[in-house]
């Protein structure tokens, strides 16, 4: 059994409205395996009938778009970004904001938010004592923003690349699931946002994670994504993407800095810096794709 | 690579044996603690021991204990796979050696993450920061 052209197309449609993000032809697959479980907890016999409801039901729309948009993930997934985080990265800004000491990262798309947590704890054991640390986490889907905030995770997650050490380090049992420490929690903050839509005020961050997120837009949507992004980004802060994205080569924007496998991105040093002029970029990249 | 995978329940035991050697492991197997280090007493040096907690004769922490007492096994690495999923079990068998804690149920994606994160996999040249841990504090 599979989706009929139609349905996929509409549903297709849906979720790119909503959050820009594309589902080609072909991942009809993708598609009816995540909302298969939706259309039985909603009591529908399959997923045309379900399809045919999300015609007329936002809520159920809401619903079908969050599972849509949902990125399978893991603790320290693909692990050498972290390795790089905690051997370049971290020492790197460490020095160069000895005399502010406040370090500001953001897991952009961060889905149930291992990543943001990840990153917490190698910043609690390698970050110098008299820190101060801020931690944003942000995706498209509402369930996940109140998942990272909630901080629990079922024990088929725990298993998923998180060193038992870290586990009894910095995880609690409740009931069946395991809670992140308040501590943990206390630093990262959890928000919705749509990475394909002009941002919110943010501020500037040291190290931005976006990764695994931009193969599922467009040219254009990437280009106005990491444009906004960039304007968010320290001038001598890292972008990390996932391993098989780029910044569409954009030298005249964006450096590479290689450390084995993993690309570092920094901005440019011809980028614009000053707030005004990156506002300006800013709205130039959003409005023009360019 | 050998891995040496023990439990008392033979389809566990089975699950285990296939996602290992999916991954380019030989396998033993036993059935408690006891008949294991029977095993490794004959002579069976394996690379990975995959062990269960709770079984008969000889349990999985007695096990570990036993097998860290043994400074000829020093190499070997140790994973407990297990249903006793508490906060004080894992402490106690990370106090007691042994390197990673997988709990029941498990995806075959769980093991694989693990076994990357102990450096037993191919592409584990740069093993993750809590693997560096790991062996830090349990190993020293």
């Amino acid at each position: 059994v599979t989706i009929s052209e139609a349905d996929f197309r509409y549903v297709a449609e849906l979720v790119r409205v909503e959050t820009s993000m594309q589902y080609d032809v072909g991942k009809e697959y993708l598609v009816r395996a995540r909302l298969q479980p939706l259309a039985r907890s909603a009591g529908e016999p399959d997923v045309a009938h379900y399809v045919r409801r999300l015609r007329a039901d936002a809520v159920e729309r809401r619903r079908a778009v969050d599972a849509l948009t949902i990125n399978e993930t893991s603790w320290f997934r693909d692990r050498e970004p972290f390795r790089v985080f905690v051997e370049v990265m971290l020492p790197r800004l460490v020095e160069a904001r000895a005399g502010r000491r406040e370090l500001r990262i953001w897991s952009a798309a961060s889905s149930s938010g291992q990543e943001a947590y990840s990153l917490a704890m190698l910043c609690e054991e390698h970050l110098p004592a008299g820190w101060s640390l801020d931690i944003l986490a942000t995706d498209v889907s509402e369930a996940m923003v109140e998942r990272v905030r909630a901080g629990r995770y079922g024990q088929v997650e725990m298993n998923r690349g998180l060193p038992a050490t870290h586990l009894v380090q910095h995880f609690r049992r409740v009931g069946t699931e395991w809670e992140v420490s308040q501590r943990l929690r206390s630093v990262v903050h959890a928000r919705q946002l749509n990475l394909a839509a002009p941002l919110p005020h943010l501020g500037t961050f040291d190290v931005i994670f976006l990764r695994n997120v931009l193969i599922y837009f467009d040219q254009a949507t990437k280009r106005g994504i990491l444009g906004r992004i960039q304007a968010c980004l320290s001038p001598d802060g890292y972008l990390v993407l996932g391993a098989s994205e780029t910044t569409l080569d954009a030298p005249d924007r964006w450096t590479t800095e290689r450390h084995d496998r993993v690309s570092l991105q920094r901005p440019s040093p011809t980028t614009p810096t000053t707030p005004a002029v990156r506002a300006a970029a800013d709205r130039a990249s959003a409005t023009t794709g360019a | 690579m050998h891995a040496l995978i023990i439990d008392d329940s033979r389809t566990m035991r089975a699950i285990l044996r296939r996602t290992v050697a999916a991954l380019g492991f030989e396998t033993s197997e036993a059935g408690h603690g006891r008949e294991a280090l029977d095993l490794m007493e004959g002579g069976l040096v394996p690379d990975l021991c995959l062990i269960d907690w709770n079984m008969p004769v000889m349990d999985g922490y007695t096990l570990v204990t036993r097998i860290r007492a043994e400074p000829r096994w020093r190499g070997v690495t140790l994973m407990m796979v297990t249903t006793e999923g508490t906060h004080s079990h894992i402490v106690r068998a990370l106090a007691a050696g042994a390197h990673e804690y997988v709990i029941k149920p498990f995806t075959a994606d769980a093991i694989v993450d693990k076994l990357r994160l102990l450096g037993l996999l191919e592409d584990t040249r740069a093993a993750a920061p809590g693997h560096l841990v790991v062996s830090e504090r349990v190993l020293a």
